[in-house]
């Protein structure tokens, strides 16, 4: 599950990378440093979207513990 | 391990939002927009927000409702736990709101209606944390919450909506007399910002209402084991 939510979300960063026209370039990519940015904010919401799933997990088990 | 219960919402979130933080900062935004120039992008981030607030003080307005037809332990903490999630994105949005202010109006704060009506709003959702914290009786508690629940949220909307929408000078868009995004949707911007202001919407307010989530199943098993434990103290004694 967790190997399938990954690669999707990597995907949909492809996607959204793809998907730039390379006319007009705005202010924000004329370096093309922006890109950096926006892969380290990626990288770390990634990480905290992991923690959520794994706490989210061990709620679970403290549910199932309980029943 | 556990699994995890309605996850296909939870990876709908993670997914809206990946996309809102990439796609957010590289979309072509509209050169048109005066002060705010590159900042224009805070509307998918500083704006969801406020929206996913009102979302969830909704849901949460609703189970308080519910609860007050009909009492049961698990309205109460919905409502309690969606309020304060809710609360939680309200100031997301206020120190945004702050930073970006500070930025393109050169202050944090000014006696502008929006900015008004939140702290007027949020002051009533602070009395509400209050009750939460003051009432030892729970059932009371519950009680006396749900009821203020429901007249503060029909309030609240109209301070921080209603009222800037309808009054006459403002310089936050969307109220008063200033404009709204979709001004800007013009001939020649070919890529609107629709395109990751409702994903933003949507998503922020998914993955808020996971953490909401996350606090009312943990609250549920705190009363669970209150109530085995008072239970097995009777059988003791």
């Amino acid at each position: 599950m967790k190997k399938i939510t990954l690669s999707i979300l990597f995907l949909s960063t492809v996607f959204a990378l793809a998907a730039q026209p390379e006319s007009q370039e705005s202010i924000m990519r004329s370096s093309g440093k922006i890109y950096v940015v926006v892969g380290i904010i990626a990288i770390i919401f990634i990480l905290i979207a992991i923690y959520l799933f794994r706490l989210d997990r061990k709620i679970s088990d403290l549910e199932n513990k309980n029943k | 391990m556990g699994r995890i219960p309605n996850v296909w919402y939870k990876v709908l979130a993670v997914l809206l939002v990946s996309y809102v933080l990439i796609y957010g900062l590289l979309i072509n935004i509209p050169t048109d927009v005066g002060i705010l120039d590159e900042t224009i992008r805070n509307l998918f981030y500083h704006v969801p927000m406020w929206f996913g607030m009102m979302l969830i003080l909704l849901a949460a307005w609703i189970n308080s409702i519910i609860y007050l037809n009909k009492p049961s332990v698990k309205r109460d903490v919905y409502a309690t736990e969606l309020t304060n999630v809710g609360i939680l994105m309200g100031f997301c949005g206020l120190f945004t709101g702050m930073f970006w202010a500070y930025n393109t109006w050169g202050t944090p704060w000014t006696a502008d209606p929006k900015l008004n009506g939140v702290a007027a709003g949020m002051t009533m959702y602070g009395g509400y944390w209050l009750i939460g914290r003051s009432i030892a009786d729970n059932e009371k508690r519950a009680r006396i919450s749900a009821v203020f629940n429901v007249f503060i949220f029909p309030l609240f909307i109209a301070l921080i909506y209603v009222m800037p929408k309808l009054s006459k000078f403002s310089i936050h868009p969307a109220s008063g007399d200033t404009v709204n995004f979709k001004t800007y949707n013009n001939a020649d911007n070919k890529q609107l910002m629709e395109v990751v202001f409702y994903p933003a919407v949507i998503g922020w307010t998914l993955l808020f209402v996971w953490i909401a989530e996350l606090r009312t199943r943990l609250s549920l098993i705190k009363i669970q084991k209150k109530n085995e434990e008072n239970h097995s103290k009777h059988i003791i004694s």
